[in-house]
């Protein structure tokens, strides 16, 4: 069986996110980009089913600054084949025009089950995982947290609100937009990291010409406003500290 | 194209989910400044009952066996052939488990365009997306043709898109719903957790600013010293760190505790989707510019480690005293 996981490199929130001078765009000048956490999960839930049941793990994803990295940790932990897709990853490339590109390479690959992250925090369109499913006619199950495999189909632990989960059985070639793995994805050593580095090769194939129809057009963008912002408490750990005590005797709850 | 909203209902084992209503309200939104009529469109077996209270102008309602539950082949083949024939000037879906598996693949099969994370329109009709963790708001244009939206929470009040009173139902054909690639197996209960996190008053609640499994031992003692529980955002139980009946959000618990202090919780959408109807929140975050900030009635950018001991100190000597 042959498994791809994919991968995106977005914004890390904790940094401070510029808007362009147009308006209508994240500045992307000092943006630091790290993986997708929910692709962390899909790469485990991939090294995870190799393990339990054999199959070949192909990680892939866009060339942009941070995609060695990934790569070379996802080749620590047990991929097989590490892609990266060589292209114009910069421009307005919606992500549908992104996801008809990448269902090309796919068809290469012949992946028998694809799995991306749930979703991206810069999605806008649709996230890729439904969009290829389709582009490939494959079936798409999303909020996955959990796979297993049994001939020719999957079965997948499908999250609801509440943790209620539905088992929905699944017919192979899939897309699955993964949640959570089943378990935390597996921490690597730097040295594992640096070993990989030496003995696996990234293997570049250039993204297909991207069709660019089908987005849709941000008109502007903005920071939420701060009209509903809270009262910030200002002191030493101390005064903060007698101040929320204030604040729970004023509430009722001391 | 016509100018009416359709809003595809969602339901869960016999239950309307609450942001089935809240979409009625922002289609009203919307179809106020297209001039078209609000449609709910349902999906189910012997599930008529579900549309008695929604505030819309008509149902469209298609029933089938393998609509009974959600699976998204089915539910796809019957929206897609719907949509093509009615053409109308909007859909919306809810950002969810069921509204995701959907939209995104009707938007690739009807070759329409799909705006994810909607959280109201403007005055004149334009979507407007939380992205980026609840840091960025992105208005778009509303495209010249049937537009897929995904709605998250927020932006409009469930309870106004409930009208009390039946609206006029209109029977729909099933297409035909053989030979579906996904099929549900079975529904697994969550697990019960020591405590019901939904009822709990005081609710200490822990995000990944809280860097390892070992530090959460300083909320629990805050908790104790407060009189309240320990809950936690999704990075924190998906690390293993806390049980997944204690998660807060999306995903997790909703809950409405009289206050609930947020300890290293940056307030992402889904996250809030949980905890933003509490009645006092306090967020404790290092960064000035997290969304928690925003719905937060107080807030404060001590860190947490240096914060929580001393707040759990002065409790114990007032409860001493
Ligand atoms: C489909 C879907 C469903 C989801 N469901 C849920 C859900 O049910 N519940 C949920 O919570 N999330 C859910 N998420 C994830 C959600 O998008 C966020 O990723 C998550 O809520 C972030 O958790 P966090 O705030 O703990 O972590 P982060 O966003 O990483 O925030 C950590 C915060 O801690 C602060 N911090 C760091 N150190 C300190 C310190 N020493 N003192 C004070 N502050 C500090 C940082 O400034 C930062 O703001 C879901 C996502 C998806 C896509
Ligand atoms: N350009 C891309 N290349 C490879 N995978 C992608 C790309 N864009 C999105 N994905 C995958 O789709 C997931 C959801 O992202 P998004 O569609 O942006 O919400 C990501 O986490 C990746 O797994």
């Amino acid at each position: 069986m042959n498994i791809v996981a994919l991968f995106k490199l977005v914004p890390d929130l904790v940094e401070e996110l510029e808007i362009d001078q147009n308006g209508t765009a994240l500045n992307t000048d000092f943006l630091r980009l790290i993986i997708n956490e929910f692709d962390d999960h899909a790469i485990e839930q991939a090294i995870l089913l190799k393990e339990r049941s054999g199959a070949r793990v192909s990680v892939l994803g866009p060339d942009i600054e941070g995609a060695d990295d990934v790569l070379y940790t996802a080749a620590s932990k047990g991929a097989d084949q590490v892609i990266k897709l060589t292209g114009d990853f910069q421009g307005k490339a919606n992500n549908h025009a992104m996801a008809r590109a990448v269902a090309s390479t796919l068809k290469e690959l012949q992946a028998d089950l694809i799995l991306t992250g749930v979703q991206a925090n810069t999605d806008l369109d649709g996230s890729m995982g439904a969009l290829l499913a389709e582009y490939l006619d494959m079936p798409y199950v999303g909020y996955v947290s959990g796979v297993n495999t049994v001939d020719g189909k999957v079965v997948a632990r499908k999250e609801y609100p509440g943790g209620l989960v539905a088992e929905m059985e699944i017919k192979l070639p899939a897309v699955l937009g993964i949640q959570a793995a089943e378990q935390p994805p597996r921490y690597v050593a730097v040295s594992k990291v640096r070993q990989a580095m030496k003995t696996a090769t990234i293997e570049e194939r250039p993204l297909a010409e991207a069709d660019l129809s089908g987005g849709s057009t941000i008109h502007r963008m903005f920071k939420p406003e701060a009209g509903t912002r809270a009262e910030m408490i200002e002191g030493s750990a101390d005064e903060v500290a007698a101040r929320l005590v204030g604040i729970f005797k004023e509430i009722g709850v001391l | 194209m016509n100018q009416d909203i359709y809003v595809v209902i969602e339901h869960l084992r016999g239950q309307v989910a609450d942001i089935s209503y809240l979409m009625l309200v922002g289609a009203r939104a919307l179809a106020q400044t297209t001039g078209g009529e609000v449609i709910a469109v349902l999906l189910g077996h012997d599930a008529q009952g579900l549309a008695n209270n929604m505030a819309a102008n008509k149902v469209l309602y298609v029933d089938h066996p393998a609509l009974a539950e959600f699976t998204s082949d089915a539910y796809q083949k019957t929206l897609a052939g719907l949509i093509r024939e009615r053409e109308p000037r909007a859909v919306l879906f809810a950002s969810s488990s069921i509204g995701a598996d959907v939209s995104g693949v009707l938007s690739a099969r009807l070759n329409l365009p799909l705006i994810s994370s909607c959280q109201s329109f403007s005055a004149d009709g334009r979507p407007i997306s939380q992205i980026c963790g609840g840091k960025i708001m992105a208005e778009s244009d509303l495209p010249d043709t049937t537009t897929l939206l995904t709605m998250i929470p927020g932006g409009y009040k469930p309870e106004e898109g409930q009208s009390g009173k039946a609206p006029e139902i209109i029977k729909m054909e099933a297409p035909s719903l053989d030979n579906l690639r996904v099929t549900l197996k079975q529904y697994i209960e969550p697990e019960a957790g020591d405590v019901d996190i939904s009822k709990e008053p005081i609710i200490i609640s822990v995000g990944r600013g809280i860097q390892n499994q070992d530090n959460i031992e300083i909320a629990e003692e805050l908790a104790k010293a407060l009189g309240g529980v320990v809950a936690a955002s999704r990075p924190v139980v998906d690390q293993g760190w806390m049980s997944t009946s204690r998660l807060v959000g999306k995903s997790g618990k909703k809950v409405k505790p009289k206050i609930y202090l947020a300890l290293g919780i940056s307030g992402a959408p889904e996250h809030v989707e949980g905890m933003g109807e509490s009645e006092v929140i306090i967020a404790i975050n290092t960064d000035t510019n997290a969304p928690i900030f925003n719905v937060a009635k107080y807030g404060t950018t001590i860190d947490l480690f240096d914060l929580v001991p001393a707040l759990t100190e002065k409790l114990r000597e007032i409860k001493k005293a």
